[in-house]
C-alpha cells in the first residue's frame, strides 16, 4: 500500500518533468505538431468534394466541422511510446528505468500525457476556429453528451497509448518490432476515421471496423462531438470502447511480462 | 549483504555463418550456440566492503552485476542480497540499489540533472528536507556546483559521470554496483571519482562492488578483488594477498648521480629495464634487505623507491595461469575417455 501511494505521489513530478521534455526542443516539437495536420489536409480536399453536392450527409461545413474535431482530438490523443521503447531497449537504456520503483508502463504514460499541454496550445486555436466557422451548430447541447466525450477522449487515449506500448514491447522479441506499428499506422489510417467519416465506409466494412480498436481512437470521439451519434448509442459505443482499452492493457501487461523475462534471460 | 552461490547464466546465441546462402538458411533453420557468460560463481560480500570485481573482457563481470541489481534472472543458482533474491524486482530491493554503468545513463539528456536529481527523489519517495541535505552534502563532496543547471548534453563526459553518480546517490542507496565507473575519463577525474566513492563508502556505510579495467581504481579503492575469467572464480581475497602471491618479487626503481651500464646492475638482481640515470629491478622479497644496502653502498644512488609489481602485470598473469589450467583441464576432459576406452 505504501509503495502504490508513493507511486501516486511521484506522479505530479513525471508529469511536471514529461512537460519539461516534451518543450526541450520547440523546433522539434513544431515539426511534430505539423506532421499531424493530416486532417487538415482532408479538410481541403473534401470540402472541395463537397462544394457542389453533399457526400452523404457530409456537406461543407459538416466536413470542416469533422476534420476540425479530428485534428483535437489527434492532438489529444497521440502516442509515440513504441518508438521510444524500441530504441531504449535495442541500446539497453530501458534497464535504467528497470532499475526504478515505478512500473515503466506508469512512466511512459506520464510521458505521454504530460506532452498534452504543449499540444493544446495548437489545439485550441483550431477548437476556436472551428466554433467560429461552423457557429458551435454541430456541438452537443446535452451536458450529458459533453461527458460521454470527455469519458470517449479519455478512452482514445488508452487505445492510442496501450497499442503504442503494446507495440513497443515487441522490441524485446524481434528487432524490427516498429514495422508492426507501421502496419498499424496503415489500418488506423484506413479504419479510424482519420482520413474520412467512418460513415462514408461501405456497410461491411463499417461492420468491420466497429469490432476493430481504431474507429475508437479517433472516430468515436469526435463522432459525438459533432452531434453525429445519438446518447444511447454513444453509451453503446463507449462501452466498447472501453472494451478495447481493457483487451489492449491485458495485451500490453502480458507482452511487457513476457518480453521482460526474454530481455532478463537474454540480456540487454 | 551479498550472497552468491553457484551462480549461473546462460545464453543461447543464434549462430550463422557469413555469406547469403547461409542467411537463406538461417531463416528456416536456426543454429544456436550456448554462451556460459557465467558458471558457477560463488562468493559472499559483507555490509560496508568495498569490493573490485575483477576479470577480462566478457569474464562475466557485468552479467553477475546485472544479475545482482535484478535486470537479468539466473540460469541457475541462488542471488541473496540484502535478504531479497534481485531477479524478482521487489520495490523495498530497488530502493535498496543503485546500478551505475560508465557506459550507459540515466540522466534525462535534454533537460539539466538537477531534473533528473528532482525526478528520482519524487519515484523514491524521500523526503524534501533529506533530498535537500543530500544534495548539499553531494554537491560538497562532488563539486556540481552549477553543473546541475546545464542541460545534460552540453556537459563533458567527465561532468556527467559527476552528475550520474549524484543522481543515483539521491535515495543513499545501501548498496552501490559501479561499472566501470571512470572509463573515459581523464585522470583527474578519475582521481575525483574514485575519492567521492571511497568517501561516500566511509560516510554511510554503503557496500560496493566494482568492477574496472582499470587498476588504479581497484588499487584506491578495493581491499578485496573477486575475479572472473571465463565465467569462473579465479580468486577471491585480499588485494595484497593476490600480489605477493603471484609476484613475490619486488620492483626496486633506482636513480643515479652517473649513469651505470646493465652489467653493473645484474648481481643485483633481474634488471627489467635499464637507462643511463635510471634503472628498475625486480628482487625476490627475501633478498631485498641485502640488494637495497648493496645498491647504496655500490652504486651512485640518487633516490630509490620499492614497489609491488604492477597490478595489471599480476592480473595478466593470473588470467594466464587460469586459463593454462583450464586448457589442462579441457585436455584431460579429452582424453580421459579415450584413456578409459
Amino acid at each position: 500500500m505504501n509503495a502504490v501511494a508513493a507511486r501516486v505521489r511521484a506522479v505530479p513530478t513525471l508529469l511536471r518533468i514529461g512537460f519539461s521534455e516534451a518543450v526541450a526542443y520547440r523546433a522539434e516539437l513544431l515539426v511534430w505538431i505539423l506532421s499531424s495536420t493530416m486532417p487538415l489536409i482532408m479538410l481541403a480536399l473534401w470540402t472541395a468534394v463537397a462544394r457542389d453536392a453533399p457526400v452523404g450527409r457530409f456537406g461543407q461545413r459538416d466536413f470542416t466541422a469533422y476534420f476540425l474535431a479530428t485534428f483535437i482530438v489527434r492532438q489529444v490523443t497521440g502516442a509515440w511510446v513504441s518508438w521510444e521503447m524500441n530504441w531504449e531497449v535495442r541500446q539497453g537504456t530501458i534497464a535504467a528505468r528497470l532499475l526504478r520503483p515505478m512500473p515503466p508502463m506508469v512512466a511512459y504514460a506520464a510521458e505521454t500525457l504530460a506532452a498534452i499541454p504543449m499540444r493544446l496550445v495548437i489545439a485550441l486555436p483550431v477548437a476556436g476556429i472551428a466554433l467560429a466557422i461552423t457557429g458551435g451548430r454541430v456541438l452537443p447541447h446535452d451536458p450529458r453528451m459533453w461527458a460521454s466525450f470527455a469519458v470517449s477522449l479519455a478512452g482514445a487515449w488508452g487505445i492510442a497509448f496501450l497499442a503504442s506500448f503494446g507495440v513497443g514491447c515487441l522490441a524485446f522479441y524481434f528487432e524490427s518490432s516498429i514495422k508492426v506499428m507501421d502496419l498499424y499506422l496503415v489500418l488506423f489510417f484506413v479504419l479510424s476515421g482519420y482520413l474520412f467519416p467512418m460513415e462514408l465506409l461501405p456497410a461491411t466494412f463499417r461492420e468491420i471496423a466497429d469490432w476493430l480498436p481504431f474507429r475508437y481512437q479517433i472516430g468515436l470521439p469526435v463522432e459525438i462531438l459533432t452531434s453525429a451519434v445519438a446518447p444511447r448509442e454513444a453509451a453503446v459505443l463507449i462501452a466498447r470502447q472501453w472494451g478495447f482499452v481493457a483487451v489492449l492493457f491485458g495485451i500490453a501487461v502480458g507482452l511487457w511480462r513476457g518480453g521482460l523475462r526474454r530481455f532478463a534471460a537474454y540480456g540487454g | 549483504m551479498i550472497a552468491v552461490r553457484d551462480l549461473r547464466k546462460h545464453y543461447r546465441v543464434h549462430k550463422r555463418p557469413p555469406g547469403l546462402l547461409a542467411a537463406a538458411k538461417s531463416v528456416l533453420r536456426r543454429r544456436y550456440d550456448t554462451v556460459r557468460a557465467v558458471d558457477g560463481v560463488s562468493f559472499e560480500i559483507r555490509a560496508g566492503e568495498r569490493v573490485g570485481f575483477l576479470g577480462p573482457n566478457g569474464a562475466g563481470k557485468t552479467t553477475t552485476l546485472k544479475v545482482l541489481a535484478g535486470l537479468l534472472h539466473p540460469t541457475a543458482g541462488e542471488v541473496r542480497v540484502d535478504g531479497h533474491e534481485p531477479r524478482r524486482r521487489e520495490a523495498s530491493y530497488l530502493r535498496k540499489i543503485m546500478l551505475v554503468t560508465g557506459q550507459k545513463q540515466q540522466l534525462l539528456w535534454d533537460l539539466p540533472p538537477a531534473e533528473t536529481f528532482e525526478l528520482n527523489r519524487a519515484i523514491y519517495d524521500v523526503p524534501r528536507d533529506g533530498f535537500d541535505a543530500t544534495i548539499r552534502e553531494l554537491d560538497a563532496l562532488l563539486d556540481l556546483g552549477d553543473l546541475v543547471h546545464r542541460p545534460t548534453r552540453q556537459l563533458s563526459l567527465g561532468e556527467r559521470m559527476k552528475c550520474e553518480l549524484a543522481a543515483a546517490l539521491v535515495h543513499r542507496p545501501r548498496v552501490l554496483f559501479l561499472d566501470e565507473p571512470t572509463i573515459g575519463l581523464d585522470v583527474t577525474m578519475q582521481a575525483a571519482i574514485r575519492d567521492f566513492i571511497r568517501r561516500y563508502n566511509e560516510r554511510t556505510g554503503a557496500t560496493v562492488l566494482l568492477t574496472s579495467h582499470d587498476m588504479d581504481d581497484v588499487a584506491a579503492l578495493c581491499p578485496r578483488v573477486v575475479v572472473i575469467d571465463v565465467g569462473r572464480l579465479s580468486y577471491d581475497g585480499p588485494l595484497d594477498e593476490l600480489v605477493v602471491r603471484l609476484r613475490p618479487e619486488k620492483r626496486v626503481t633506482l636513480h643515479f648521480d652517473r649513469d651505470v651500464s646493465p652489467s653493473e646492475l645484474e648481481p643485483f638482481g633481474t634488471v627489467v629495464s635499464s637507462e643511463p640515470l635510471a634503472a628498475v629491478l625486480q628482487v625476490p622479497l627475501a633478498s631485498l634487505n641485502p640488494v637495497v644496502a648493496g645498491a647504496l653502498a655500490r652504486l651512485p644512488v640518487r633516490d630509490l623507491t620499492v614497489e609491488n609489481a604492477p597490478l595489471e602485470e599480476v592480473m595478466s598473469e593470473l588470467f594466464a595461469r587460469s586459463r593454462a589450467a583450464r586448457a589442462a583441464e579441457g585436455e584431460a576432459a579429452a582424453t580421459g575417455p579415450e584413456a578409459g576406452s
